[in-house]
């Protein structure tokens, strides 16, 4: 219950529109029953930390584009909005493209975040490689 | 708006503020001053002393005003420890205190630490209670100073801080040592018995804002015959102890909140405290954080398996609810509560953790309310959850 010091945004709540349009409605989440298919697993983070990440990819074997992501987080709303705006970020791009995704860009996607919350978007980015990895072992 | 986090802070109450008002621009003097002005603010104070001394059960030289619970704390842990190091009897001071205090008294401890103090923390059961045999075994002939909370403000655990007093006391007796015992009561005030001469202790910490007073005041108990080190120097204002222009308008605000204070009221909070564990606890996934018994009257914290609290605390804030969460993401240090880390529960607990704090103005029907939000809440944000 420690305080934190509000960065002044002029606005009645902690983060941005955009964040807050991806935190009370995410978009791609994967729902119960529905991750037939899907070609690439990857999952970051540990209850102790606070914050896990699980992200399920359908990549096209031909073009290696991916087609699909959806995933499922635990975590604030920062984590839960990188997550999906990682996702509207990623579907239709090549493999190799997406790897190569920062925390960066998709901090920028969002607005920005309060300082202390950028290592929230960091997994995101982290659990995308782990996934793209997965379906390159898995091609092996 | 639902407002369930009173162990943050408290409205200060209309007649309270009623009482403050003309200490801004009618009664502004300065109480140092000589003049009749001066002379009125200086009763003013003394009044709310005399108040504050009557609901302690002390006299009113034991009492000095501070700028809030971590002022008065820190005034209390670094006062007493430093001024008996420099009595130079000891080789290695210590300095007891439990693992879920609050962070005043932490970083306070942190700081003597660093002057050559050993600071032995007790650790606390599943439910937060301090062991006493474990107290007595951690005191020695290097014990100076024993600081353990009167209720815990994250769980509520309310500890036994005369049988505390008396172990503290017979060690003293029977080893002729002089070790004092401070408890921080800044959450205790609104509903426990603050009688010092009961509770046994030698200094006591507790603040105005938990109390439907103002911020920015707070009162040490010093027993008569402790010795303390200042911390803030200055005019030598509350006999040398607490330098600097008295807030003449928060003190006789506190001096009032302190009247308003009620068992009445407590009793009531407890059985809508207790309605709210029930219906929180109905929800799958759900578990207690801190006792069932020996808990403060309006503390309220559970756990959603599953489900990160500062998520929960946005849903609800969006909800139009107030409360707040024991998770990482939401503290400045980015680590998860202490507290609840304490406990000895599994590392998802403290993240996934919610705490309801009631107050004087809370009703059944915003209870049923917040039910309903964080049923609602809990149940969108499992539907994303990565934990099963």
């Amino acid at each position: 219950m420690t305080g934190e010091v509000r960065e002044i945004t002029g606005k009645k709540w902690i983060y941005s529109d955009i964040v807050e349009e991806h935190f009370f409605s995410p978009k791609n989440v994967m729902c119960e029953g529905k991750n037939e298919g899907y070609n690439g697993i990857g999952e970051i983070g540990s209850p102790d930390c606070g914050d896990i990440i699980k992200i399920w990819l359908k990549i096209d074997p031909n073009t290696e584009k991916i087609l699909d992501l959806k995933w499922k987080t635990f975590g604030c709303a920062s984590a839960i909005a990188s997550s999906s705006i990682l996702s509207t970020m990623v579907i239709g791009r090549t493999i190799d493209d997406a790897y190569k995704i920062t925390p960066l860009e998709i901090i920028k996607e969002l607005g920005g975040l309060p300082k202390r919350k950028i290592h929230c978007s960091v997994l995101g980015d982290q659990a995308l490689r782990v996934a793209i990895d997965n379906y390159k072992n898995k091609k092996k | 708006m639902i407002y369930l986090d009173h162990a943050s802070t408290t409205a200060v109450d209309p007649r309270v503020a009623k009482k403050m008002l003309p200490y801004f621009y009618d009664k502004f003097g300065n109480p140092s001053s000589l003049y009749d002005l001066g002379l009125e603010a200086k009763q003013a104070i003394e009044n709310a002393r005399q108040k504050i001394a009557k609901f302690l059960n002390c006299s009113n030289e034991e009492i000095t005003f501070t700028n809030g619970g971590t002022e008065s704390i820190n005034m209390a842990i670094l006062g007493a420890a430093r001024t008996i190091k420099s009595q130079n009897k000891f080789k290695k001071p210590r300095i007891i205190i439990t693992a879920i205090e609050h962070h005043a008294v932490l970083h306070s401890c942190d700081k003597l630490i660093s002057e050559g103090f050993e600071v032995y923390k007790l650790p606390v059961d599943q439910d937060g209670f301090v062991n006493l045999n474990e107290l007595k075994k951690a005191l020695n002939n290097e014990t100076i100073l024993v600081s353990v909370m009167y209720a815990n403000n994250e769980i509520g655990t309310i500890e036994p801080i005369s049988k505390i007093s008396k172990i503290i006391k017979e060690f003293n007796k029977k080893n002729k040592t002089k070790i004092i015992f401070h408890s921080d009561a800044c959450q205790a005030a609104g509903y426990l018995d603050m009688n010092v001469k009961a509770l046994g202790v030698d200094l006591l910490s507790f603040n105005g804002s938990k109390i439907y007073g103002p911020k920015g005041i707070g009162v040490l108990y010093k027993e008569k015959n402790i010795e303390l080190e200042p911390i803030i120097f200055g005019g030598g204002q509350e006999r040398n102890l607490r330098s600097g222009t008295e807030n003449v308008p928060a003190i006789v605000g506190l001096g009032f909140a302190v009247e308003l204070i009620s068992r009445e009221e407590s009793e009531k909070i407890v059985k809508l405290r207790d309605f709210l564990i029930k219906k929180l606890l109905e929800i799958e996934g759900a578990v207690l954080n801190g006792p069932i018994k020996d808990r403060l009257a309006n503390n309220v914290n559970v756990s959603f398996a599953g489900v990160e609290g500062e998520s929960m605390v946005l849903y609800l804030d969006r909800a139009g609810i107030c409360c707040s969460t024991g998770s990482a993401c939401s503290s400045s240090s980015l680590k998860p509560s202490h507290v609840i880390t304490a406990l000895g529960h599994d590392g998802g607990r403290a993240h996934e953790s919610i705490r309801f704090t009631l107050g004087r103005k809370t009703g059944k029907k915003e209870l049923e309310r917040t039910v309903c939000a964080v049923r609602v809440a809990v149940e969108k944000l499992r539907r994303i959850s990565a934990l099963k």
